[in-house]
């Protein structure tokens, strides 16, 4: 079974680049937003530069404070404020709108791409990883785009604007503010790390505490009829205490550099005095230069303080970007020809298997060379043990998959060779279990033939003798089925996907009948409609039951991925010893029992 | 009950300060003292322009002590603000985990402690988030709470500081407090609607995510891949507006809180150079107000943030208190069954229901007068249509309910008698919807009890289950469940009917609990089952819910149950002749099969 790509063999910036690739929109007039975010930028040193200029030109004019220079200089600053505040707003504003905008974009790329997937259909325990795929794993790129991303930018902006003034008013100065905070930018690397791994375990210690804490909602009547309380209490007790735990240890490691930052800018301020003064009075420096470098400081010690912080968020954006990537990296098995593809025309459909053999990637063939002609309009059942290979032969028949060698042929046509959606026209699947979606009965018939109208929908469940059981259901067609169905009964389920077959109105039929034990009442439905869905169309049932073997016009005997006997049922019931005639007996065994 | 004010997020916080006072003090000592560190930077730097700054300019001269004395002021506020804001940051942390690990232990003790019934009542997501989501929200607020009263300390002090240095300057600065509160409050206001709404948005797209990948077959076999994208982008498009609509909120809002402060600064200034001129003031003193404005004015948006998790978490709160004030659960006796006997076979139990009635509902009974009995050792199947009680009956049997009238008894004891994890002892339930624990094979099947693997191996045999778990990568240390691996079905009932088997109960009810398992392999288990708890001497009394008219006819005897009464008792075969109903229910299935027979005859 093929993995889904995890794209952790890209690098940061491939990765980059490859996103970027898929979603175009993110960096779309990514020139214009870069130019506001400098103007931006430029206004958080408009007060440290206004302060010395007041206080050098202004209060400690030589001739006694300049009121005039003072005011004009507020004014001065002022427009340029409103101007940077601008910029800012717009940056902002585009920033956002383009990283939702192609992030939007790519989680529906995902999203469809995984449809094409053929684990989604072979390995269901992955569907929660798949999506996570498109849901958190998106949002949490978009968090750090249009949050960590934006301070980041701010950040860096404004940290190269202030060292640039502080090396205008004072290269020394700008030195002793940089040795000041230079081992923290060492460090952070390090913190970062640290913080990485802390967050990786909480992360962990959630999903266990999740999984803990539905213990004793979603297993309820097993925990109190076991009466094992005390135990459940336990583990609850036990994640919930890790859990703490390990939310303390990373708050406490971004409360350790976090109080850093601030000892650096208190050291940045003391040395910025002492060599200020000194530098002073040999007139190389001015008071309100020296001023404004206290200002500056600041502007290094919140950018330092969140670093580690946005690092982190940037690493675990990145990682989830690539495994988003890593969706669309991963080849769908099956090609659809589409419009150079092969149009089957309406009418029962001829099935032909020629020399199909199947093995899943890595695994063992659970086909051998079977070759098989269906007459069109036959009723088939397919028989034979617990993996003898007979659910394969529905996945081919179906292209769910394609065989490893041999090719299967409907009409004479190779499916490989013929256009998907016209092909999932032709060919339907009633799986075991009919699955449902949260909305109403008509929605999820509609899935057989969109645009079906309500009344189609009565007239086709009429047409498989449904009707009462419709008209007996609270709300009709517009009975709301409830998630997975569950409003319904199981039988109940497999009606509505029968219903669904009728209107979808295929040329070959595929059935894999349900092996669950339901209400009598209803197994007599389920039967009946199904004789109705079948006439007029080719039909290929795997079968779990007699009836179902008996009342087919042929049956095709699986054992151990070989055809092993074909013919009606009458026939092949007198052949003793044969694989059928033991299916029979343990059948035969069932019912008189 | 979902308007909140911010008197009632104040009762909400006052009940994290009651519970954790030492902590609240400790993280909200370490934010005033770094409040007032933070002010008293100001400070130096205003005392270092006037006393050395200024002086060594005119003079030309440094004195040496004066120099030595602003290093060590601040390199000291700077030491004390970084102790302020470890203790204000990890008490914080401190204290919201604390609550939120407190909350979640006790919203689970009532979730073990409450009955069956009141489970059934609320919606199992519904419980989830209450012990998740509604937790974290209701103490949400802890986070900012220490900065927002650290922050009112340092208001306090830069207010007196400023009006210290001068009164006029510092009513003009006192101005950008005000507009700081009430711009946030704006954003908050405007914001918060749409962030909610993203929130539900992500939630739905996840839903359809989740339901899409759950129905890929249905998705792909009928072709409608296109639709479901469809479906998908149009959540995914609402997500993605009510994101962006939010993101331009907060672009003009963030830059117009961040220039405020700055406008102070300027405005402050301007006027200050004039009150120097007219020697009013002082420059050290328009310097130290224009350094208070701005680093008073951030810390100011903490009692937004407060205040802005106010309404979600109170509403969390009171999620979370329901849970807590639900009363009920089951009263228990002191009586146990008693010990097994000296070579570890354990005979069945006696069962007798007399007079049992039960509803949810007053008016919709589900079971009414339901008397009968099982003898110890024998097999009884409980048969009837949909929605006729056999389920409920079976939670009454196991005691996760209490019938409303009548008695269940179990070798003559009430099983309101028995002492707590008593009847579990002797009564094993398999339902139908089997669960699966988050957990390895073994202690799926054990629970956490004293059993040997031989004894697993043995239980897993009989529920016919060892052959698919020894293929299992790590047989039973195989982890199972949601981050485990996943079964069929069928599987999952083959584990959990092992479950119970492994416990040898004298009375093992099984409520359709082989209903998704192949007809042969039940057949096989049942034929284990019977022979394993030897049915014929002191074997385990079986009481079986089906459909099967295989595994009815195993059973000793039938209760035919329709509408929560019983209408016939007796063998399979006797009811098949006196109880036409009951050959109705049976047979319904088979004679409908002869009349399509018969109609494709005559075709």
């Amino acid at each position: 079974m093929s993995a889904v790509e995890s794209g952790e063999q890209l690098g940061g910036i491939d990765t980059i680049r490859r996103g970027i690739h898929h979603s175009p929109e993110l960096v779309e007039g990514a020139g214009r937003t870069l130019a506001l975010a400098v103007v931006a930028s430029l206004g958080q040193v408009i007060v440290p530069v206004a302060v010395q200029q007041t206080l050098d030109h202004g209060l400690n004019h030589a001739g006694g404070p300049d009121v005039s220079f003072t005011v004009w200089m507020g004014v001065a600053a002022a427009i340029a404020l409103v101007v940077a505040s601008w910029a800012s707003y717009l940056m902002t504003a585009r920033l956002f709108t383009a990283a939702e905008r192609g992030l939007a974009t790519l989680r529906t790329k995902a999203f469809r791409h995984v449809h094409d997937l053929p684990m989604l259909t072979q390995n269901t325990e992955r569907q929660g990883a798949l999506v996570s795929r498109v849901t958190s794993d998106v949002d949490q790129i978009s968090q750090f785009v249009v949050y960590g991303g934006l301070l980041l930018v701010v950040s860096v902006g404004q940290m190269l604007i202030a060292s640039v003034v502080m090396v205008v008013y004072s290269w020394q100065l700008a030195l002793v503010v940089w040795i000041c905070f230079v081992p923290l930018f060492a460090t952070l690397p390090f913190f970062q790390k640290r913080l990485s791994q802390a967050y990786t375990i909480v992360r962990r210690q959630v999903g266990a505490l999740l999984s803990a804490i539905a213990e004793p909602v979603v297993g309820a009547a097993v925990v109190k009829a076991y009466a094992v309380e005390a135990r459940t209490q336990q583990r609850i007790d036990e994640a919930v205490a890790e859990n703490m735990a390990a939310q303390i240890r990373t708050q406490s490691l971004v409360a350790s550099f976090f109080s850093l930052g601030g000892l650096a800018g208190g050291l940045a301020l003391a040395g910025v005095v002492v060599l200020g003064v000194e530098l002073g009075i040999h007139g190389n420096l001015t008071s309100g230069k020296i001023l404004a470098f206290a200002f500056l400081v600041s502007l290094f010690v919140g950018p330092v303080q969140t670093g580690s912080q946005i690092l982190t968020d940037a690493q675990n954006a990145v990682a989830s970007w690539r495994r988003v990537i890593g969706i669309l990296d991963t080849p769908a098995d099956l090609v659809d020809p589409g419009a150079d593809g092969v149009t089957l025309p309406r009418g029962p459909l001829s099935v032909t298997f020629e020399d199909v053999s199947f093995a899943y990637p890595g695994g063992v063939p659970v086909l051998h060379d079977v070759s098989l002609q269906i007459v069109p309009g036959r009723r088939v059942a397919v028989v034979g043990e617990t993996g003898s290979g007979k659910s394969t032969i529905a996945k081919l028949l179906t292209r769910l998959m394609d065989p490893t060698t041999g090719s299967v042929r409907l009409d004479g046509v190779d499916v490989r060779q013929i256009e998907g959606s016209g092909l999932r026209r032709s060919v339907v699947l009633v799986p075991q279990e009919g699955f449902l979606f949260d909305d109403t009965l008509a929605a999820n018939a509609r899935y057989g033939r969109i645009g079906a109208t309500d009344e189609e929908i009565v007239a086709a469940a009429a047409d498989l003798g449904l009707g009462d059981w419709l008209a007996g259901l609270p709300h009709g067609v517009l009975t709301r089925v409830g998630q997975r169905g569950e409003a319904l009964s199981a039988g109940e389920r497999q009606l509505v996907a029968l219903l669904r077959a009728q209107l979808a109105d295929p040329d070959l039929l595929v059935l894999d009948e349900a092996t669950s034990a339901v209400d009598p009442a209803l197994e007599m439905r389920i039967s009946r409609a199904l004789e109705r869905l079948m006439l007029g169309r080719t039909s290929v049932t795997i079968a779990h039951r007699l009836t179902t073997a008996e009342n087919a016009d042929e049956v095709i005997v699986v054992d151990h991925g070989r055809i092993v006997q074909r013919g009606p049922h009458r026939d092949l019931v007198q052949q003793e010893g044969s694989v059928y005639a033991g299916l029979h007996a343990s059948w035969m065994a069932q019912q008189r029992a | 009950m979902e308007r909140a004010s911010t008197m009632d997020g104040l009762k909400v916080l006052a009940v994290a300060i009651r519970r954790e006072p030492w902590i609240f003090t400790l993280s909200t000592v370490g934010s005033a003292l770094f409040g007032a560190l933070t002010v008293a930077d100001a400070w130096v730097l205003g005392w270092s322009t006037d006393h050395v700054i200024l002086p060594a300019f005119r003079t030309g001269h440094i004195g040496t002590g004066w120099l030595i004395a602003v290093v060590a002021l601040f390199v000291a506020v700077a030491i004390g603000r970084a102790v302020g804001v470890i203790a204000r940051r990890l008490g914080a942390g401190v204290m919201q985990y604390r609550m939120q690990a407190h909350y979640r232990r006790a919203v689970t003790r009532q979730y073990l402690r409450l009955p069956l019934a009141w489970h059934q009542a609320h919606p199992t997501g519904q419980l989830l988030s209450n012990a998740n989501a509604d937790v974290e929200a209701a103490w949400a607020p802890i986070a900012p709470l220490p900065m927002a009263v650290g922050t009112i300390a340092m208001m306090v002090i830069a207010v007196a500081q400023m009006f210290l240095a001068d009164t006029v300057l510092a009513c003009l600065g006192m101005l950008v407090f005000p507009a700081v509160i009430l711009t946030n409050l704006a954003y908050q206001r405007r914001a918060s609607p749409l962030i909610t709404r993203a929130q539900q948005l992500r939630a739905e797209l996840s839903e359809v995510a989740h339901e899409s990948f759950d129905g890929a077959l249905v998705v792909k076999t009928l072709g409608r891949e296109g639709e479901e994208t469809d479906r998908f982008a149009a959540k995914a498009r609402e997500l993605r507006d009510t994101n962006i609509r939010a993101g331009r909120i907060r672009a003009a809002f963030d830059p117009t809180l961040a220039a405020l402060p700055d406008i102070g600064v300027l405005v402050v200034l301007s006027v200050g150079v004039i009150r120097v001129l007219h020697g009013h003031a002082a420059a050290g003193d328009v310097v130290q107000i224009g350094y208070l404005l701005t680093i008073v004015a951030f810390p100011i948006r903490s009692l937004g943030w407060v205040l802005g998790e106010f309404p979600r978490s109170v509403v969390g709160f009171r999620r979370v208190q329901h849970v807590l004030d639900a009363t009920g659960g089951l009263e228990y006796g002191d009586e146990r069954l008693p010990a097994l006997s000296g070579d570890g076979i354990r005979g069945g139990a006696r069962l007798e229901l007399d007079g049992v009635a039960f509803a949810y509902e007053p008016q919709q009974p589900l079971l009414s007068g339901v008397t009968f009995e099982v003898a110890a050792g024998r097999t009884v199947a409980i048969v009837g249509p949909t929605a006729s009680g056999k389920s409920t009956l079976t939670t009454l049997m196991s005691r996760l309910v209490d019938p409303d009238a009548g008695r269940i008894s179990v070798d003559g004891i009430d099983l309101r008698e028995f002492a707590p994890g008593a009847l579990a002892e002797a009564v094993s339930v398999v339902p139908q919807t089997a669960f699966v624990f988050d957990d390895t094979v073994r202690d799926n099947v054990t629970l956490g009890g004293e059993y040997a693997d031989d004894e697993v191996w043995a239980a897993l045999r009989a529920a016919q289950a060892d052959g698919f778990v020894a293929a299992l990568p790590r047989g039973l240390d195989t982890r199972l469940g949601e981050r485990g691996t996943s079964l069929s079905g069928g599987q999952r009932q083959r584990i959990s009917l092992a479950r119970a088997l492994v416990r040898r109960p004298r009375l093992l009810i099984l409520d359709d609990a082989t209903s998704a398992v192949d007809p042969e392999v039940e057949q096989r288990i049942l034929a284990a089952l019977r022979g394993a708890t030897g049915a014929s001497e002191g074997g385990a009394t079986l009481v079986v819910v089906a459909y099967r008219k295989a595994t009815i006819a195993l059973a000793d005897e039938v209760v035919h149950l329709d509408g929560g009464r019983i209408l016939a008792c007796g063998t399979h075969e006797q009811l098949l002749v006196t109880s036409p109903a009951y050959a109705e229910l049976v047979n319904a299935y088979e004679t409908e099969l002869d009349e399509l027979a018969e109609t494709e005859v005559e075709r």
